[in-house]
């Protein structure tokens, strides 16, 4: 009995989460015009006409190309902000720390505004790079944290082996700290990609013309509901997921010694 | 001749504490030298200033007389074996070998070759290929020791490099420590705080304790006719006995007079005597004593006595292991004269 009543609530709570989901992509593949009850497909017409949108389609490669310059800068000033606090003793040093999470605490609305604020005062037009800065203020912190995490102390005395055989600081970090990281590293690439992909108030708020993917669905949800958003959200959750698969497996990923 | 290593007058303070003291050393050429001492007596930092990753708060240290204090370790002709080995988890052993060439800019195929020979020196040649999470921590160690000497350094640093092996795995690498070092020839230095690997090591031996070398010489020299009353004890096992000596060129003590030359009437002195230097006797001026722990050891027992005159120094002896003594019992001793060592309080 007991058990019954556990099954049907942990059965209400997964369709509460994933039932929208569901119901996104399932009338992505709806036949007819709207996006709604009773379901004439399947059919691949919404998907094929998001592909032939010239919009939509530069909208996708422009997020595609934010996502991995944002998330691999995001990444390497991470990893070298993190190297810096570890091995050094900085006057301030906790206190840094501390400044450079803090964006994590900070909605993106605020930074975006921020941006946008600071941005008009010194003449940069809206763009997306403009937008991809902030993806990076985003980001970094939480790069930053992941790669601290890894850090410790018996990297640090291999680090000093390798100084000791002769190599350069440039050389250490090169040869034997990222790739002694490179979990760490990929994890927070992938998790940056996650979220700049996904994000819209800093791309709504700082780019113009050429927007990324989630500012050209809400483009696209003004004109209304169309199976046409169902097709091109699908997309976009798809994409999430793989990206998310891809952190998970690296991020928890069972590593020898 | 001058040592291969020298260093000079080296102190250095971490914050308000004086970790070394005013610091002499000289490290010849081929030889073997062991740094001694319980922890906290500024050997590790010692190593550390040799290796160039710490900055001596003042002194000297010159390599083939050239001054090295301030250099970086990457500059400097030494290389160091860490205490937990410090490979690089994501390479093979033989790049992990091969990486000190590799930095010098020395080509791929020489690299391997001369990473392969000096795996075979350490008695690893089959590992070339395995990574370092797949050897056991001898193998580790001896990795470790190929990719520091195959940098061919004028001076081998290891710190504490058995200290994380067990104690049979501990006696073993330690005798091939000494062959592979006889086998390359170069400068070893060698950090612990283990006396016996200290002794089946060392050519020369540098007992340290609060940041001073106490003592410092050949294994036989320290052992035998140790410096000072820390050797005495730190370096095997003695028993101290107060005393002073007296106008006739003898020490007077609890336990009798001893020999003394070369002292000053009234200077108070202590006497050393080493576990195996108490014997069992019948003479008339022998140590009465009672037996207060016998504690057998395989080859020998080790009996704690009390003497008759001052009960309150514990006598240590090593008596045959076929003895029978019990706690409780009297006993007879006396010291070898050979054996005794007189130091100054």
């Amino acid at each position: 009995m007991v058990r019954a009543v556990a099954v049907v609530y942990a059965g209400a709570i997964y369709a509460f989460i994933f039932l929208p989901v569901l119901v996104l992509v399932l009338f992505s593949f709806q036949g007819t015009l709207f996006p709604i009850p009773p379901f004439n497909g399947p059919s691949l017409r919404w998907y094929e006409a998001v592909l032939n949108d010239p919009r939509l389609t530069s909208a996708l490669g422009n997020s595609f190309v934010v996502a991995v310059t944002t998330s691999g800068l995001a990444t390497l000033l991470g990893f070298l902000a993190a190297w810096g606090l570890a091995r050094f003793e900085l006057p301030g040093g906790v206190l840094l720390r501390g400044l450079i999470t803090l964006p994590l605490t900070v909605s993106y609305l605020i930074i975006g505004m921020g941006l946008l604020v600071f941005f008009n005062a010194l003449g940069v037009p809206k763009s997306l790079i403009a937008a991809g800065v902030g993806h990076v203020v985003i980001n970094l912190p939480l790069c930053f944290a992941i790669v601290y995490s890894q850090m410790g102390e018996h990297q640090a005395n291999i680090e000093r082996a390798a100084r000791d055989l002769g190599a350069a600081e440039w050389q250490v970090l090169a040869l034997v700290t990222a790739p002694m990281l490179w979990p760490a590293l990929f994890a927070s690439f992938f998790l940056s990609m996650t979220f700049s992909w996904d994000e819209f108030v800093i791309s709504f708020l700082l780019t113009r013309f050429d927007t990324t993917l989630p500012v050209e669905i809400w483009n696209l949800l003004r004109a209304g509901l169309n199976p046409k958003t169902n097709a091109v959200g699908s997309m976009v959750f798809g994409i999430s997921i793989v990206l998310a698969i891809v952190f998970e497996l690296t991020a928890f990923r069972r590593r020898p010694q | 001749m001058t040592a291969l290593l020298a260093v000079e007058r080296l102190c250095h303070r971490f914050g308000a504490a004086k970790v070394l003291n005013n610091v002499a050393l000289g490290v010849e050429a081929g030889s073997y030298t062991v740094l001694l001492g319980p922890s906290g007596s500024g050997k590790t930092t010692l190593l550390s200033i040799l290796g160039g990753f710490l900055q001596p708060s003042s002194g000297l240290v010159t390599i083939r007389g050239v001054d090295c204090t301030a250099l970086p370790p990457a500059r400097r002709p030494t290389a160091t074996v860490f205490q937990d080995y410090a490979l690089f988890p994501h390479m093979s052993v033989g790049s992990n070998v091969g990486f000190g060439l590799r930095m010098k800019g020395i080509g791929r195929s020489v690299r391997v070759k001369q990473a392969r020979d000096m795996l075979a020196v350490v008695g690893l040649a089959e590992a070339f290929d395995k990574k370092p999470h797949e050897l056991s921590g001898g193998q580790r160690q001896r990795v470790a020791l190929a990719r520091a000497l195959v940098v061919e350094p004028a001076v081998l640093l290891l710190d504490e490099p058995l200290g994380a092996l067990d104690l049979k795995l501990r006696r073993q690498m330690q005798d091939e420590l000494k062959s592979i070092q006889r086998k390359v020839g170069t400068a070893f230095v060698h950090v612990t705080h283990d006396q016996e690997e200290a002794m089946a090591l060392a050519d020369h031996v540098v007992v340290m304790n609060h940041g001073r070398i106490e003592d410092q010489g050949p294994p036989e020299r320290v052992y035998g006719r140790p410096a000072t009353r820390f050797t005495a004890t730190f370096m095997g096992e003695s028993t101290l006995i107060p005393g002073h000596v007296s106008g006739e060129g003898r020490v007077e003590t609890p336990l009798g007079h001893f020999p003394a030359t070369g002292l000053a009437a009234g200077t108070p002195v202590r006497l050393a005597i080493r576990p195996e230097h108490v014997r069992l006797s019948s003479t008339p001026d022998a140590i009465a004593a009672v037996v207060t722990d016998v504690v057998y050891q395989g080859s020998f027992k080790r009996v704690t006595l009390a003497p008759a005159a001052a009960p309150e120094i514990a006598v240590v002896a090593r008596l045959p292991a076929e003895s029978n003594f019990r706690p409780g019992q009297p006993i007879l001793v006396e010291f070898v004269p050979a054996g005794i060592v007189i130091l100054k309080d």
